[in-house]
């Protein structure tokens, strides 16, 4: 039987450009099936039947090659929970035990989710900056689906989604950003206030509504309706290519006047990572962004991007139960963590 | 050093930061401190407090006046979605929904958007048509223009092609037997 296994995603892999700031760009298109209810007041039969319909619109097409097919039914807590962590599907689809599925290209760079709050969320996730080349990549998927489905589509309104803070293009785009700087000197509270002045929505990357950890942000276009998707990326960009100035010009003042304790902070970051005994994975994720900070400030060269994208994943709950492969309590889960980075760690520092 | 501001004791190495409706807040804490804290909760999609407001808007609106009473009773005729049940839940239940609550609806999408109307990607489907009506709109504007201008020989020229243009968009509809 096939089960979902740890592996690295393309977005992990550390490269793209502006990847000592961005981690990682992701899109996403919402779309429905013409004639069908939205899963949300759709019967168990309308939604199987949407599934069946999505399923033979991609069975056996040389373009669905390397994709394979996983049902959320068929799937365990924590297969799902890990999925989640690693941003391929959302939280949303892994609670849609029912008909909820999942087409998930080999690379794990373009997921496409059946069933959720759309009858289609295609989405694409590539590391660094590249917002075109994400956009790209599920457009080609969109392009080929809508050859052989029929969406939901208004002249007037464009691409009909079930929530209306997604209508028009049904394009969400987001970059996951790193910006230790910013928030070390509090320029962060500032630079919220205003992207959300600009139509941006502005979140941590991990915790519950909008908490920063880590140092880890998200930013995304709001406005769905009356913008191209062009115009959506290219708001996007300028605004996160200032964003990426301020933090590399704090960055650089800090390294001119503290360069012994940020270099200091690395290294006990990376001292931390590799022997401490128990974790919690806020600290976990705090240190890793000392160790990132390092590492990008050429203050530390024994890591890479790729071990620290790895490490922010496999920290996660679902990450580690399905490494350990058994179900860990809180307690147990904070024993697991740090063994696990410090084989990772080993692994990759030999 | 910072100091934890749940223990006080030892410094806080945890550095959370709060964005609660455009207020931000920092907690500082130290590794055990944060640690009681309860495991995060790991999300990729943008969690919008909008879902909550129009929902709120909507439910507002529909209660008090008559007017509004029917509004409210306003059903879709495919998936029976009633307008006050979408007030209440946010999300419409099928694309007809749209056609349903059109007039209802704009007002919310311009709030949210501050636009409603789309501009973007068209399914290779619905090219020819949506071509053909933003090329209508398009000539709408030009036609104001020309009045403004009091070029009325040529403002007569753009309302006729705009006519035949609308008169071949509705024969593609009778055609096609679209509903709308
Ligand atoms: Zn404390
Ligand atoms: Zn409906």
């Amino acid at each position: 039987m096939k089960q979902i296994e740890f592996s690295l995603s393309r977005w992990m892999d550390g490269s793209g450009p502006e990847s000592d700031i961005v981690i990682s760009s992701r899109m996403r298109a919402a779309r429905n099936i013409k004639g069908h209810s939205f899963p949300c007041l759709a019967s168990d039969q309308e939604t199987a039947a949407v599934l069946k319909i999505i399923s033979a619109a991609v069975d056996g097409k040389p373009d669905f090659a390397d994709f394979t097919n996983w049902t959320m039914g068929k799937l365990s807590t924590l297969e799902r929970q890990t999925l989640v962590e690693k941003h391929l599907i959302s939280p949303f689809l892994a609670r849609e035990s029912t008909h909820g599925a999942l087409l998930l290209r080999r690379d794990e760079a373009v997921s496409i989710m059946i069933n959720e709050e759309d009858h289609l969320r295609i989405q694409a996730i590539l590391p660094g900056l590249q917002l075109e080349e994400t956009w790209r990549e599920a457009g080609r998927y969109d392009d080929l689906l809508e050859s052989e489905l029929e969406y939901a589509f208004n002249e007037r309104f464009g691409y009909l989604t079930a929530c209306p803070t997604n209508i028009g293009t049904g394009l969400r785009a987001s970059v996951m950003l790193h910006l230790p700087a910013l928030i070390m000197t509090r320029q962060i509270n500032h630079l919220l206030g205003a992207l959300s002045q600009v139509g941006l929505t502005v979140r941590g990357l991990y915790g519950e509504g909008t908490e920063i950890i880590g140092n880890l942000v998200q930013v995304s276009n709001q406005v769905t309706l009356g913008q191209t998707e062009d115009e959506i990326i290219s708001n996007l960009y300028s605004v996160i290519h200032q964003v990426i100035e301020q933090e590399q010009n704090t960055r650089q003042a800090l390294l001119d006047k503290k360069r012994a304790n940020l270099a200091d902070r690395a290294w006990r970051a990376l001292g931390l990572l590799k022997y401490a005994q128990v974790m919690s994975s806020q600290e976990a994720i705090q240190l890793i962004s000392d160790l990132r900070l390092g590492y990008d400030l050429g203050l530390i060269k024994t890591v890479n991007h790729k071990i620290l994208n790895e490490l922010l994943v496999l920290i996660r709950p679902g990450c580690l139960q399905l490494l350990a492969g058994k179900e860990l309590d809180n307690s147990e889960r904070n024993l697991e963590r740090p063994a696990q980075i410090k084989k990772t760690l080993d692994r990759h520092l030999e | 050093m910072i100091l934890c501001q749940e223990c006080r004791r030892n410094e806080a190495n945890i550095h959370i930061i709060k964005n609660v409706d455009g207020k931000q807040s920092e907690l500082n804490l130290c590794e055990q401190c944060a640690r009681k804290k309860e495991e995060l909760d790991f999300s990729f999609e943008p969690q919008f407090s909008l879902h909550k407001l129009f929902a709120s808007m909507l439910g507002q609106s529909v209660r008090g006046s008559r007017e509004e009473m029917t509004a409210a009773a306003m059903q879709c005729p495919s998936c029976g979605l009633t307008f006050a049940q979408f007030g209440q839940i946010g999300r419409l239940g099928c694309s007809e929904c749209f056609s349903a609550f059109e007039g209802r609806l704009k007002p919310l999408l311009r709030r949210i958007h501050g636009s409603c109307i789309h501009s973007g990607k068209v399914p290779s489907r619905a090219q020819n048509r949506v071509n053909i009506l933003r090329e209508i709109d398009q000539l709408k504007e030009e036609l104001q223009v020309k009045i403004q201008g009091e070029e009325f020989e040529e403002a007569a020229l753009l309302r006729d092609r705009v006519r035949a243009m609308e008169g071949t968009v509705q024969e593609d509809l009778t055609e096609k037997g679209d509903p709308q």
